[in-house]
Protein backbone atom coordinates (compact mmCIF):
# COMPACT_ATOMS: atom_id res chain seq x y z
CA UNK A 1 0.00 0.00 0.00
CA UNK A 2 1.66 3.59 -1.03
CA UNK A 3 0.32 7.32 -0.98
CA UNK A 4 -3.41 7.09 -1.02
CA UNK A 5 -3.93 3.91 -2.64
CA UNK A 6 -6.51 2.04 -0.17
CA UNK A 7 -6.68 -1.32 -2.10
CA UNK A 8 -5.97 -4.97 -0.23
CA UNK A 9 -5.91 -8.12 -1.92
CA UNK A 10 -7.14 -10.69 0.30
CA UNK A 11 -9.86 -10.39 2.99
CA UNK A 12 -7.52 -11.91 5.96
CA UNK A 13 -5.51 -8.71 4.82
CA UNK A 14 -8.92 -6.85 4.69
CA UNK A 15 -10.19 -7.64 8.19
CA UNK A 16 -6.84 -7.83 9.83
CA UNK A 17 -6.96 -6.69 13.39
CA UNK A 18 -10.46 -7.17 14.39
CA UNK A 19 -10.36 -8.88 17.97
CA UNK A 20 -12.70 -10.35 20.24
CA UNK A 21 -15.59 -7.77 21.90
CA UNK A 22 -14.67 -5.13 19.07
CA UNK A 23 -17.40 -3.15 17.86
CA UNK A 24 -18.42 -3.24 14.24
CA UNK A 25 -20.49 -0.52 12.38
CA UNK A 26 -22.06 -2.01 9.04
CA UNK A 27 -24.10 -1.29 6.12
CA UNK A 28 -26.66 -2.54 4.24
CA UNK A 29 -30.71 -2.69 4.46
CA UNK A 30 -32.26 -5.96 4.69
CA UNK A 31 -29.65 -7.89 2.42
CA UNK A 32 -29.41 -5.34 -0.11
CA UNK A 33 -25.90 -3.12 -0.03
CA UNK A 34 -24.37 -5.53 2.45
CA UNK A 35 -20.92 -6.41 2.70
CA UNK A 36 -21.42 -10.16 2.46
CA UNK A 37 -17.91 -11.28 1.72
CA UNK A 38 -16.64 -9.05 5.00
CA UNK A 39 -19.33 -10.85 6.84
CA UNK A 40 -17.90 -14.48 5.59
CA UNK A 41 -14.41 -13.23 6.66
CA UNK A 42 -15.56 -12.53 9.93
CA UNK A 43 -17.45 -15.63 10.44
CA UNK A 44 -14.30 -17.59 8.91
CA UNK A 45 -12.14 -15.76 11.89
CA UNK A 46 -14.35 -17.00 14.43
CA UNK A 47 -14.38 -13.52 16.24
CA UNK A 48 -16.49 -13.07 19.06
CA UNK A 49 -18.38 -11.36 21.89
CA UNK A 50 -18.87 -8.54 19.11
CA UNK A 51 -21.25 -5.80 18.91
CA UNK A 52 -22.57 -4.83 15.58
CA UNK A 53 -24.81 -1.58 14.92
CA UNK A 54 -26.74 -2.27 11.43
CA UNK A 55 -30.05 -1.37 10.48
CA UNK A 56 -31.39 -5.83 10.32
CA UNK A 57 -29.39 -8.59 11.60
CA UNK A 58 -29.63 -10.53 7.99
CA UNK A 59 -32.00 -13.84 7.60
CA UNK A 60 -31.13 -17.10 8.93
CA UNK A 61 -27.91 -18.02 6.86
CA UNK A 62 -27.08 -15.16 5.05
CA UNK A 63 -25.31 -11.37 6.08
CA UNK A 64 -25.28 -10.98 9.28
CA UNK A 65 -27.34 -14.02 10.12
CA UNK A 66 -24.33 -16.16 9.41
CA UNK A 67 -22.40 -14.30 12.53
CA UNK A 68 -25.56 -15.99 14.51
CA UNK A 69 -24.57 -19.29 13.45
CA UNK A 70 -21.39 -19.69 16.18
CA UNK A 71 -22.71 -17.00 18.44
CA UNK A 72 -20.29 -14.43 17.54
CA UNK A 73 -22.63 -11.08 18.14
CA UNK A 74 -23.39 -10.41 21.78
CA UNK A 75 -24.80 -7.13 21.29
CA UNK A 76 -27.06 -6.03 18.03
CA UNK A 77 -28.01 -2.08 17.22
CA UNK A 78 -30.50 -2.82 14.54
CA UNK A 79 -34.25 -0.87 14.35
CA UNK A 80 -35.65 -4.39 12.38
CA UNK A 81 -34.17 -7.85 13.06
CA UNK A 82 -37.56 -10.10 12.07
CA UNK A 83 -37.44 -12.95 9.26
CA UNK A 84 -34.35 -14.25 11.25
CA UNK A 85 -35.23 -17.52 13.76
CA UNK A 86 -32.03 -17.90 14.98
CA UNK A 87 -31.68 -14.37 15.71
CA UNK A 88 -34.98 -14.24 18.27
CA UNK A 89 -34.11 -17.48 19.68
CA UNK A 90 -30.73 -15.72 20.92
CA UNK A 91 -32.98 -12.87 21.85
CA UNK A 92 -35.34 -14.78 23.74
CA UNK A 93 -32.52 -17.02 25.51
CA UNK A 94 -30.88 -14.04 27.03
CA UNK A 95 -27.61 -15.04 25.05
CA UNK A 96 -27.60 -12.10 22.63
CA UNK A 97 -28.29 -8.44 23.87
CA UNK A 98 -30.52 -6.46 21.76
CA UNK A 99 -30.98 -2.06 21.32
CA UNK A 100 -33.90 -1.87 19.33
CA UNK A 101 -33.10 1.38 17.57
CA UNK A 102 -35.37 3.97 15.74
CA UNK A 103 -34.02 3.94 11.88
CA UNK A 104 -33.72 7.14 11.31
CA UNK A 105 -31.92 7.73 14.53
CA UNK A 106 -29.88 4.57 14.11
CA UNK A 107 -28.46 6.10 10.54
CA UNK A 108 -28.05 9.58 12.66
CA UNK A 109 -25.86 8.32 15.23
CA UNK A 110 -23.79 6.59 12.61
CA UNK A 111 -23.46 9.89 10.80
CA UNK A 112 -22.94 11.68 13.92
CA UNK A 113 -19.70 8.95 15.05
CA UNK A 114 -18.29 10.23 12.03
CA UNK A 115 -18.84 13.22 11.94
CA UNK A 116 -17.38 14.17 15.11
CA UNK A 117 -21.33 15.06 16.62
CA UNK A 118 -21.39 13.34 20.14
CA UNK A 119 -24.64 13.49 20.67
CA UNK A 120 -28.11 15.32 19.19
CA UNK A 121 -31.59 15.77 19.96
CA UNK A 122 -34.21 14.64 18.20
CA UNK A 123 -38.27 14.11 18.53
CA UNK A 124 -38.18 10.31 17.75
CA UNK A 125 -38.69 7.87 20.56
CA UNK A 126 -39.94 10.69 23.01
CA UNK A 127 -42.53 9.08 25.27
CA UNK A 128 -41.32 5.78 24.23
CA UNK A 129 -39.31 2.85 25.73
CA UNK A 130 -36.87 4.13 23.25
CA UNK A 131 -36.97 7.84 25.44
CA UNK A 132 -36.48 5.55 28.60
CA UNK A 133 -33.85 7.41 30.89
CA UNK A 134 -32.94 9.69 28.30
CA UNK A 135 -32.06 13.19 28.86
CA UNK A 136 -34.92 15.23 27.19
CA UNK A 137 -34.87 18.61 26.29
CA UNK A 138 -37.70 21.12 25.18
CA UNK A 139 -37.12 23.09 22.13
CA UNK A 140 -39.63 25.20 20.71
CA UNK A 141 -42.61 23.78 22.43
CA UNK A 142 -41.64 20.24 21.30
CA UNK A 143 -40.01 17.33 23.30
CA UNK A 144 -36.76 16.20 22.07
CA UNK A 145 -34.47 13.73 23.33
CA UNK A 146 -31.01 12.97 23.52
CA UNK A 147 -29.49 10.20 21.49
CA UNK A 148 -25.56 9.61 21.34
CA UNK A 149 -23.20 8.65 18.71
CA UNK A 150 -22.13 5.89 17.40
CA UNK A 151 -18.50 5.02 16.27
CA UNK A 152 -17.32 1.64 15.97
CA UNK A 153 -13.14 0.00 16.25
CA UNK A 154 -14.55 -0.96 12.57
CA UNK A 155 -16.76 -0.47 10.01
CA UNK A 156 -17.34 -2.58 6.77
CA UNK A 157 -19.60 -1.17 3.87
CA UNK A 158 -20.06 -2.55 0.53
CA UNK A 159 -19.98 0.05 -2.28
CA UNK A 160 -20.37 -0.42 -6.29
CA UNK A 161 -17.75 0.99 -7.84
CA UNK A 162 -14.35 2.82 -6.89
CA UNK A 163 -10.79 4.46 -7.45
CA UNK A 164 -7.96 2.69 -5.84
CA UNK A 165 -8.08 6.30 -3.73
CA UNK A 166 -11.12 4.70 -1.99
CA UNK A 167 -13.58 6.97 -3.59
CA UNK A 168 -16.78 5.46 -3.59
CA UNK A 169 -20.21 5.45 -5.91
CA UNK A 170 -22.87 3.63 -4.65
CA UNK A 171 -25.66 1.98 -7.04
CA UNK A 172 -29.17 2.42 -6.63
CA UNK A 173 -30.98 1.68 -3.03
CA UNK A 174 -27.79 -0.63 -2.04
CA UNK A 175 -26.92 2.89 -0.87
CA UNK A 176 -29.07 3.04 2.33
CA UNK A 177 -26.38 2.90 5.62
CA UNK A 178 -23.25 2.24 3.90
CA UNK A 179 -22.22 5.78 3.30
CA UNK A 180 -22.80 6.53 7.07
CA UNK A 181 -21.91 3.41 8.55
CA UNK A 182 -17.94 3.57 6.60
CA UNK A 183 -17.64 6.87 8.08
CA UNK A 184 -18.13 5.64 12.35
CA UNK A 185 -15.10 3.26 11.86
CA UNK A 186 -11.73 3.42 12.98
CA UNK A 187 -10.59 0.74 10.69
CA UNK A 188 -13.27 1.26 7.54
CA UNK A 189 -13.03 -1.16 4.84
CA UNK A 190 -15.21 -1.23 2.10
CA UNK A 191 -15.77 -4.29 -0.55
CA UNK A 192 -16.75 -2.98 -4.12
CA UNK A 193 -17.72 -4.59 -7.83
CA UNK A 194 -15.38 -2.69 -10.03
CA UNK A 195 -11.62 -0.95 -8.27
CA UNK A 196 -10.88 1.51 -11.34
CA UNK A 197 -7.56 3.97 -11.66
CA UNK A 198 -7.84 7.38 -9.94
CA UNK A 199 -9.10 10.03 -12.23
CA UNK A 200 -11.24 7.85 -13.90
CA UNK A 201 -14.21 8.94 -11.78
CA UNK A 202 -15.99 12.33 -12.36
CA UNK A 203 -15.34 13.75 -8.65
CA UNK A 204 -18.76 15.59 -9.02
CA UNK A 205 -20.33 12.00 -9.09
CA UNK A 206 -18.35 10.60 -5.93
CA UNK A 207 -20.64 10.00 -3.37
CA UNK A 208 -18.29 9.53 -0.37
CA UNK A 209 -14.83 10.46 -0.52
CA UNK A 210 -11.88 8.29 0.08
CA UNK A 211 -10.64 10.17 3.07
CA UNK A 212 -13.39 7.80 4.94
CA UNK A 213 -12.12 4.76 3.33
CA UNK A 214 -8.83 3.03 5.51
CA UNK A 215 -9.35 -0.61 3.04
CA UNK A 216 -10.59 -1.36 -0.58
CA UNK A 217 -11.17 -4.77 -1.88
CA UNK A 218 -12.50 -6.23 -4.65
CA UNK A 219 -15.49 -8.76 -4.46
CA UNK A 220 -17.70 -10.87 -5.88
CA UNK A 221 -21.44 -10.87 -4.79
CA UNK A 222 -24.20 -12.91 -4.45
CA UNK A 223 -26.69 -10.28 -4.00
CA UNK A 224 -29.36 -12.56 -2.45
CA UNK A 225 -33.49 -11.14 -2.73
CA UNK A 226 -35.44 -11.30 0.32
CA UNK A 227 -39.02 -10.43 -1.36
CA UNK A 228 -38.42 -10.95 -5.15
CA UNK A 229 -41.75 -9.02 -6.25
CA UNK A 230 -42.84 -8.83 -9.58
CA UNK A 231 -45.51 -7.90 -12.05
CA UNK A 232 -46.99 -8.96 -15.18
CA UNK A 233 -46.58 -7.94 -18.60
CA UNK B 1 -70.01 -4.01 5.65
CA UNK B 2 -66.57 -3.55 6.76
CA UNK B 3 -63.81 -2.40 4.57
CA UNK B 4 -62.32 -4.74 2.49
CA UNK B 5 -58.24 -4.26 2.26
CA UNK B 6 -58.94 -2.58 -1.23
CA UNK B 7 -61.48 -0.32 0.07
CA UNK B 8 -59.27 0.75 2.69
CA UNK B 9 -56.10 2.03 0.23
CA UNK B 10 -58.74 3.44 -2.02
CA UNK B 11 -60.21 5.34 0.58
CA UNK B 12 -56.66 6.57 1.84
CA UNK B 13 -56.07 7.79 -2.21
CA UNK B 14 -58.52 10.05 -1.61
CA UNK B 15 -56.38 12.13 0.74
CA UNK B 16 -53.56 12.10 -2.02
CA UNK B 17 -53.40 15.37 -3.56
CA UNK B 18 -51.68 16.27 -6.66
CA UNK B 19 -47.80 17.03 -6.13
CA UNK B 20 -48.02 15.63 -2.78
CA UNK B 21 -44.56 13.29 -1.23
CA UNK B 22 -46.04 10.29 -0.13
CA UNK B 23 -44.50 7.79 2.59
CA UNK B 24 -46.79 4.67 2.44
CA UNK B 25 -45.56 1.81 5.05
CA UNK B 26 -45.70 -1.95 4.53
CA UNK B 27 -49.38 -3.77 4.01
CA UNK B 28 -52.96 -1.54 3.17
CA UNK B 29 -50.89 1.71 3.21
CA UNK B 30 -48.58 0.43 -0.27
CA UNK B 31 -51.88 -0.74 -2.12
CA UNK B 32 -52.69 2.83 -1.85
CA UNK B 33 -50.03 3.11 -4.62
CA UNK B 34 -52.54 1.13 -7.01
CA UNK B 35 -55.33 3.77 -6.73
CA UNK B 36 -53.51 7.10 -7.34
CA UNK B 37 -55.51 9.01 -10.03
CA UNK B 38 -54.20 9.03 -13.63
CA UNK B 39 -54.64 13.03 -13.34
CA UNK B 40 -52.54 13.41 -10.37
CA UNK B 41 -48.79 13.44 -9.66
CA UNK B 42 -47.69 11.56 -6.54
CA UNK B 43 -44.34 11.09 -5.34
CA UNK B 44 -43.41 7.73 -3.19
CA UNK B 45 -40.86 7.86 -0.59
CA UNK B 46 -39.04 4.53 0.48
CA UNK B 47 -37.40 5.48 3.68
CA UNK B 48 -34.32 2.98 2.78
CA UNK B 49 -33.40 5.56 0.28
CA UNK B 50 -35.80 6.46 -2.57
CA UNK B 51 -38.19 8.96 -3.97
CA UNK B 52 -39.88 8.11 -6.48
CA UNK B 53 -40.87 4.65 -6.21
CA UNK B 54 -42.36 2.97 -9.37
CA UNK B 55 -44.61 -0.72 -9.25
CA UNK B 56 -42.69 -4.31 -8.86
CA UNK B 57 -40.57 -4.88 -11.54
CA UNK B 58 -41.21 -7.17 -14.52
CA UNK B 59 -39.24 -10.68 -14.47
CA UNK B 60 -36.52 -9.41 -16.57
CA UNK B 61 -36.32 -5.98 -14.83
CA UNK B 62 -35.47 -7.34 -11.08
CA UNK B 63 -32.40 -5.49 -9.55
CA UNK B 64 -30.92 -6.99 -6.03
CA UNK B 65 -29.84 -3.47 -5.69
CA UNK B 66 -33.10 -1.67 -6.08
CA UNK B 67 -35.51 -2.59 -3.10
CA UNK B 68 -38.33 -0.87 -1.15
CA UNK B 69 -38.44 -0.64 2.59
CA UNK B 70 -40.57 -3.82 2.76
CA UNK B 71 -37.63 -5.24 1.12
CA UNK B 72 -39.52 -6.05 -2.01
CA UNK B 73 -37.81 -5.38 -5.16
CA UNK B 74 -39.34 -2.45 -6.99
CA UNK B 75 -38.78 0.11 -9.78
CA UNK B 76 -38.47 3.96 -10.03
CA UNK B 77 -40.49 6.02 -12.22
CA UNK B 78 -38.56 8.64 -14.16
CA UNK B 79 -38.00 11.66 -12.12
CA UNK B 80 -37.00 9.38 -8.80
CA UNK B 81 -33.71 10.20 -6.93
CA UNK B 82 -31.59 8.20 -4.65
CA UNK B 83 -30.26 8.59 -1.55
CA UNK B 84 -28.55 7.22 2.15
CA UNK B 85 -30.68 6.31 4.82
CA UNK B 86 -29.63 9.25 6.63
CA UNK B 87 -30.62 11.71 3.90
CA UNK B 88 -33.84 9.82 3.93
CA UNK B 89 -34.74 10.55 7.79
CA UNK B 90 -33.12 13.93 7.26
CA UNK B 91 -36.38 14.65 4.86
CA UNK B 92 -38.82 13.28 7.10
CA UNK B 93 -38.01 14.31 10.23
CA UNK B 94 -37.40 18.03 8.88
CA UNK B 95 -40.86 17.96 7.74
CA UNK B 96 -40.67 17.21 4.26
CA UNK B 97 -42.88 14.90 3.42
CA UNK B 98 -46.42 15.57 2.87
CA UNK B 99 -48.03 13.13 4.08
CA UNK B 100 -47.23 9.64 5.73
CA UNK B 101 -49.71 6.45 6.09
CA UNK B 102 -48.61 3.45 8.49
CA UNK B 103 -50.27 0.75 9.89
CA UNK B 104 -50.84 0.29 14.23
CA UNK B 105 -51.94 -2.36 16.87
CA UNK B 106 -53.38 0.59 19.02
CA UNK B 107 -54.29 3.98 18.33
CA UNK B 108 -55.79 5.82 21.60
CA UNK B 109 -57.85 9.66 21.82
CA UNK B 110 -54.52 11.29 23.16
CA UNK B 111 -53.21 10.24 19.80
CA UNK B 112 -50.90 7.97 20.96
CA UNK B 113 -49.89 5.13 18.64
CA UNK B 114 -48.56 1.35 19.37
CA UNK B 115 -46.99 -0.25 17.02
CA UNK B 116 -44.15 -2.31 17.03
CA UNK B 117 -43.96 -4.64 20.07
CA UNK B 118 -46.04 -6.77 21.61
CA UNK B 119 -43.69 -7.80 24.75
CA UNK B 120 -43.14 -11.42 25.22
CA UNK B 121 -44.46 -12.13 21.56
CA UNK B 122 -43.65 -10.46 18.62
CA UNK B 123 -40.13 -7.98 18.67
CA UNK B 124 -39.24 -7.51 15.41
CA UNK B 125 -38.36 -3.67 15.89
CA UNK B 126 -39.94 -0.76 15.05
CA UNK B 127 -37.71 0.19 11.54
CA UNK B 128 -38.73 3.69 10.42
CA UNK B 129 -41.92 4.17 11.92
CA UNK B 130 -40.85 5.85 15.11
CA UNK B 131 -39.02 8.31 12.88
CA UNK B 132 -41.98 8.64 10.84
CA UNK B 133 -44.78 9.55 13.67
CA UNK B 134 -42.62 11.85 14.86
CA UNK B 135 -41.35 13.52 11.72
CA UNK B 136 -44.62 13.84 10.13
CA UNK B 137 -47.30 16.14 10.73
CA UNK B 138 -50.24 14.94 8.30
CA UNK B 139 -50.40 11.01 9.42
CA UNK B 140 -53.03 8.73 8.16
CA UNK B 141 -53.11 5.68 10.54
CA UNK B 142 -54.90 2.46 8.72
CA UNK B 143 -55.73 -0.23 10.98
CA UNK B 144 -59.10 -2.74 11.67
CA UNK B 145 -61.24 -1.02 14.06
CA UNK B 146 -61.51 -4.13 16.64
CA UNK B 147 -59.40 -7.74 17.24
CA UNK B 148 -61.25 -10.73 15.88
CA UNK B 149 -63.00 -11.23 19.08
CA UNK B 150 -64.35 -7.84 19.08
CA UNK B 151 -61.78 -6.23 21.56
CA UNK B 152 -61.82 -2.16 20.53
CA UNK B 153 -57.82 -1.18 19.15
CA UNK B 154 -59.10 2.42 19.49
CA UNK B 155 -58.61 3.06 23.03
CA UNK B 156 -58.97 5.60 26.07
CA UNK B 157 -55.20 4.67 26.57
CA UNK B 158 -52.52 2.11 24.65
CA UNK B 159 -51.80 -0.69 26.37
CA UNK B 160 -48.89 -1.88 24.15
CA UNK B 161 -45.40 0.06 24.23
CA UNK B 162 -45.47 3.26 22.57
CA UNK B 163 -44.22 4.22 18.77
CA UNK B 164 -45.10 7.68 19.43
CA UNK B 165 -46.66 10.21 21.39
CA UNK B 166 -49.72 12.36 20.69
CA UNK B 167 -48.75 12.29 16.91
CA UNK B 168 -51.90 10.93 15.70
CA UNK B 169 -54.51 13.60 14.38
CA UNK B 170 -56.11 10.98 11.86
CA UNK B 171 -57.23 7.04 11.56
CA UNK B 172 -59.11 4.68 8.83
CA UNK B 173 -60.50 1.78 10.26
CA UNK B 174 -62.68 -0.41 8.26
CA UNK B 175 -65.09 0.87 10.04
CA UNK B 176 -64.75 4.36 10.07
CA UNK B 177 -62.58 7.58 9.34
CA UNK B 178 -61.86 9.38 12.63
CA UNK B 179 -60.27 12.41 13.75
CA UNK B 180 -58.39 13.01 16.86
CA UNK B 181 -59.04 16.05 18.70
CA UNK B 182 -58.51 17.67 22.15
CA UNK B 183 -58.19 14.13 23.63
CA UNK B 184 -61.41 12.54 21.74
CA UNK B 185 -62.07 10.36 18.50
CA UNK B 186 -64.58 12.56 16.16
CA UNK B 187 -66.26 10.00 13.87
CA UNK B 188 -66.08 12.10 10.34
CA UNK B 189 -67.13 8.83 7.76
CA UNK B 190 -68.36 5.99 8.17
CA UNK B 191 -67.96 2.46 6.17
CA UNK B 192 -70.65 1.50 3.55
CA UNK B 193 -73.65 -0.14 5.90
CA UNK B 194 -72.00 0.31 9.22
CA UNK B 195 -73.62 2.21 12.11
CA UNK B 196 -73.11 4.89 14.26
CA UNK B 197 -73.79 2.34 17.14
CA UNK B 198 -72.07 -0.30 15.95
CA UNK B 199 -68.56 1.66 15.56
CA UNK B 200 -70.16 3.43 18.77
CA UNK B 201 -69.99 -0.12 21.07
CA UNK B 202 -66.33 -1.05 19.14
CA UNK B 203 -64.70 2.32 20.08
CA UNK B 204 -63.66 2.36 24.03
CA UNK B 205 -62.12 5.38 23.89
CA UNK B 206 -64.94 8.68 23.56
CA UNK B 207 -66.14 9.24 20.37
CA UNK B 208 -67.94 12.38 19.74
CA UNK B 209 -70.73 11.75 16.72
CA UNK B 210 -71.39 14.82 14.70
CA UNK B 211 -75.40 15.30 13.61
CA UNK B 212 -74.21 14.14 10.23
CA UNK B 213 -71.47 11.00 9.62
CA UNK B 214 -71.58 10.61 5.81
CA UNK B 215 -70.95 7.34 4.50
CA UNK B 216 -67.54 6.70 2.82
CA UNK B 217 -67.60 6.63 -1.08
CA UNK B 218 -65.32 4.13 -1.95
Amino acid sequence: MAGFDKVVTSYTEAMAGLEDNMTIVAGGFGLCGIPENLIKEIKRKGTRGLTIASNNAGVDGKGLGLLLEDKQIRKMIASYVGENALFEAQMMSGELEVELTPQGTLAEKMRAGGAGIPAFYTATGYGTPVGEGKEVREFNGRHYILEEAIQGDFSIGKAWKADRHGNLMFRKTARNFNPMAITAGKISVVEVEEIVEVGELDPDEIHLPGIYVNRLIKGTFEKAIEQRTVRNA
Amino acid sequence: MALTREQLAQRVSQEFKDGYYVNLGIGIPTLAANYIPDDMEVLLQSENGLLGMGPFPLEEEVDADLINAGKQTVTMKTGASIFSSAESFAMIRGGHVDLTVLGAFEVDCQGNIASYMIPGKLIKGMGGAMDLVAGADNIIVTMTHASKSGQSKLLKECTLPLTGKGCIKRVLTDLALMDIEDGKFILRERAPGVSVEEILSLTEGELVVPDHVPEMQV
